[in-house]
């Protein structure tokens, strides 16, 4: 069970990591949720994993830690807002600088692969 | 129960819900009127509570009457009462210089600022690690909103760099907090104390990767060196009073290390003790080279600014390593100048800016300012006391940052990196200044002289820069008995945990 957990978690920050470094806003803002997800089930397995434990309280059975789940519904709540932000904010950007690239403005492709430009800006 | 130390967070949040319902939302003029009645009461409670915190010990709130540490704290002690005053200031005076015009280009400006500052107290205030996310997160978003106000390709731009870093830097946040709730348990910050000096085994390691994982986002928020690229050409963009209001987010991050590692992994953390000094140490210093050379190489008066934030938060970074009593001090000193000098310096650019036409606060000749004479006193002033000649504030605060280092090697390599940055700021400002104000082509343009309010907003800013200095006796026996209860905190944290008597 925690070797799942623990895979799933490390599979979702590894592809958000990977997304958040791409130069468009789109790929940057799912590997931001990637890592919204990978962070939520992280806080969630943080107070320990209990299978088969009781749902809120029940007499003879192992209640898991209550705590990670009130601070993993404020992460939630707070990561689905900022996302919106972002997706709003990029849709602005690509509105304002007429690309969707997160420096405003694509990067020129060389002209001439095999010789590099120096001192062309 | 003394209910005080909540009312900083409750006050700017209902002025901010106050500020978006009809009776003052409907004209501007009520808006201005509105905000700046709610910042002047907002800075009678911040004095208020710096006049309790000031008669010695700290006062605890628990929310709801939830006790510590279950239940989520606020905790007033003499550093987060000075900062929240600082806020409180700097808020009334970003709000009067932007009643002056700057509030007309974009919507809902005042009811942000209100929230801005709702998020700042409140991260000054917790005592709870969690809720100091929140409190993060509230700060955030609404300086995401706030760094867009006015519009324009190159808020959009900035803004997108600006609020994807935050974004990682809150997952990563989270993953620190994560990561230390698994190794001690608890999230109230005291308790947390306590517990980490008993850990062993992998927990105590789990606890310096969840340590070095917040030292890491402090570090974005406070613009330490590899993380600061962000910090220029975010206050480059933004309106004066936004990043006038922004001059306090840096001291955020620096708060939060010495709240957070401070407490955690102070002096008495057995294996974990001061953990993060050697890294501040090493850091703060390149901090310090890289915003004195993006001082110096500055395009505009506003990035020379940003630069020169860069290497305040530099100076603070290297007195939270020597980590003595007197350094600590040093830091609570040097963080209120240079906030409120750089706070003066973004208004003045921005002034500066708005006269000058199409050139700008850009470096360059262009024609003369309509009141040269005005703005150049002002900018002298500030400029002076970011650089920290005497007779001004920032003197004083460099001096007591020098004076705390004691061991021959921080004193070569902090003199010396410290004292060469403070040329490099002199070396920029007499080139910004020389060229902006006497090297003018063409007579005075036609433009109107500024707003009177403006020019209070930035006489208030900029008095405290001789204040500071003038009362320079009481509030360095301030900022000595604040570095003095932090240790005092540090120490003995059970102190902040009900039933070991108060």
């Amino acid at each position: 069970m925690e070797m799942l957990v623990a895979f799933i978690i490390g599979v979702l920050t590894t592809c958000g990591v990977f997304l958040v470094l791409r130069g468009r806003t789109f790929p940057v803002v799912v590997g931001l949720t990637l890592l919204g997800y990978a962070v939520n089930l992280f806080i969630f397995a943080s107070g320990g994993l209990v299978l088969d434990g009781a749902a809120v309280l029940k007499q003879g059975l192992e209640i898991p830690d209550p705590l990670p789940q009130a601070l993993v519904l404020t992460a939630i709540v707070i990561g689905f807002a900022m996302i919106a932000f972002a997706v709003i904010l990029a849709m602005r950007a690509r509105a304002d600088l007429g690309n969707d690239h997160v420096d405003g403005q694509l990067p020129e492709p060389p002209k001439n692969p095999r010789r590099t430009v120096v001192g062309k800006l | 129960m003394n209910h005080l130390p909540a009312l900083p967070i409750l006050l700017p949040m209902l002025a901010g819900v106050l500020l978006l319902l009809p009776p003052l939302t409907t004209t501007l003029d009520r808006q201005r009127l509105g905000s700046l009645i709610l910042a002047g009461v907002n800075v009678l409670v911040a004095i208020l509570l710096l006049v309790q915190s000031n008669e010695g010990g700290f006062h605890l709130y628990a929310l709801g009457d939830w006790q510590p540490p279950f239940g989520i704290v606020l905790l007033l002690d003499r550093l987060s009462a000075l900062l929240v005053f600082v806020t409180a200031v700097l808020l009334f005076a970003a709000l009067l210089y932007a009643s002056a015009g700057e509030d007309r280009t974009g919507p809902y400006f005042y009811p942000l600022m209100m929230f801005q500052v709702m998020g700042i107290n409140g991260a000054f205030l917790t005592g709870d690690l969690f809720n100091l996310f929140v409190f993060f997160e509230i700060l955030l978003i609404a300086s995401y909103s706030l760094l867009i106000h006015g519009g324009g390709k190159h808020k959009t731009q900035a803004s997108v760099h600006y609020v994807l870093l935050n974004l990682v830097g809150s997952s990563v946040f989270l993953f620190g907090i994560a990561i230390l709730y698994g190794a001690v348990g608890s999230l109230n910050m005291a308790d947390m104390a306590l517990r980490i000096r008993e850990l062993e085994g992998t927990n105590l390691r789990l606890a310096e990767v969840g340590g070095m994982l917040l030292m890491v986002v402090f570090g974005l928020k406070a613009a330490m060196l590899p993380l600061q690229f962000w910090l220029p050409r975010t206050y480059t963009v933004a309106v004066g009073p936004v990043a006038a209001l922004f001059a306090i987010m840096t001291k955020i991050g620096v708060y939060s290390m010495i709240r957070v590692h401070g407490m955690l992994f102070g002096d008495d953390a057995g294996e974990l003790a001061g953990m993060i000094l050697p890294w501040l140490w090493a850091l703060g210093l390149l901090t310090l080279i890289i915003g004195a050379i993006g001082a110096i190489s500055s395009p505009s008066l506003k990035r020379t600014t940003g630069h020169l934030v860069i290497v305040s938060v530099g100076t603070l970074l290297i007195a939270l390593a020597v980590n003595s009593e007197q350094s600590i001090s040093a830091a609570v000193y040097y963080a209120v100048h240079s906030t409120f000098a750089a706070a003066a310096l973004f208004l003045i650019a921005d002034l500066i800016a708005e006269q000058r036409g199409k050139t700008y606060d850009r470096i360059v000749r262009s024609r003369a300012l309509a009141q040269p004479v005005a703005i150049g006193i002002a900018f002298f002033i500030a400029a002076l006391s970011l650089i920290g000649m005497p007779p001004l504030s920032g003197f004083i605060g460099k001096l007591m940052v020098l004076a705390s280092m004691e061991s021959t090697s921080q004193m070569g390599w902090g003199w010396s990196v410290l004292l060469l940055s403070s040329l490099a700021a002199l070396v920029a400002f007499s080139r910004a200044g020389s060229t902006l104000f006497w090297r003018t082509s063409g007579e005075s343009t036609d433009r109107k002289p500024a707003e009177p309010a403006k020019f209070v907003a930035i006489w208030l800013l900029l008095a405290a820069a001789p204040l500071m200095s003038l009362f320079a006796g009481p509030v360095v026996d301030f900022s000595n008995a604040t570095a003095l209860q932090l240790f005092d905190l540090s120490s003995n944290p059970a102190l902040l945990l009900p039933g070991s008597g108060e």
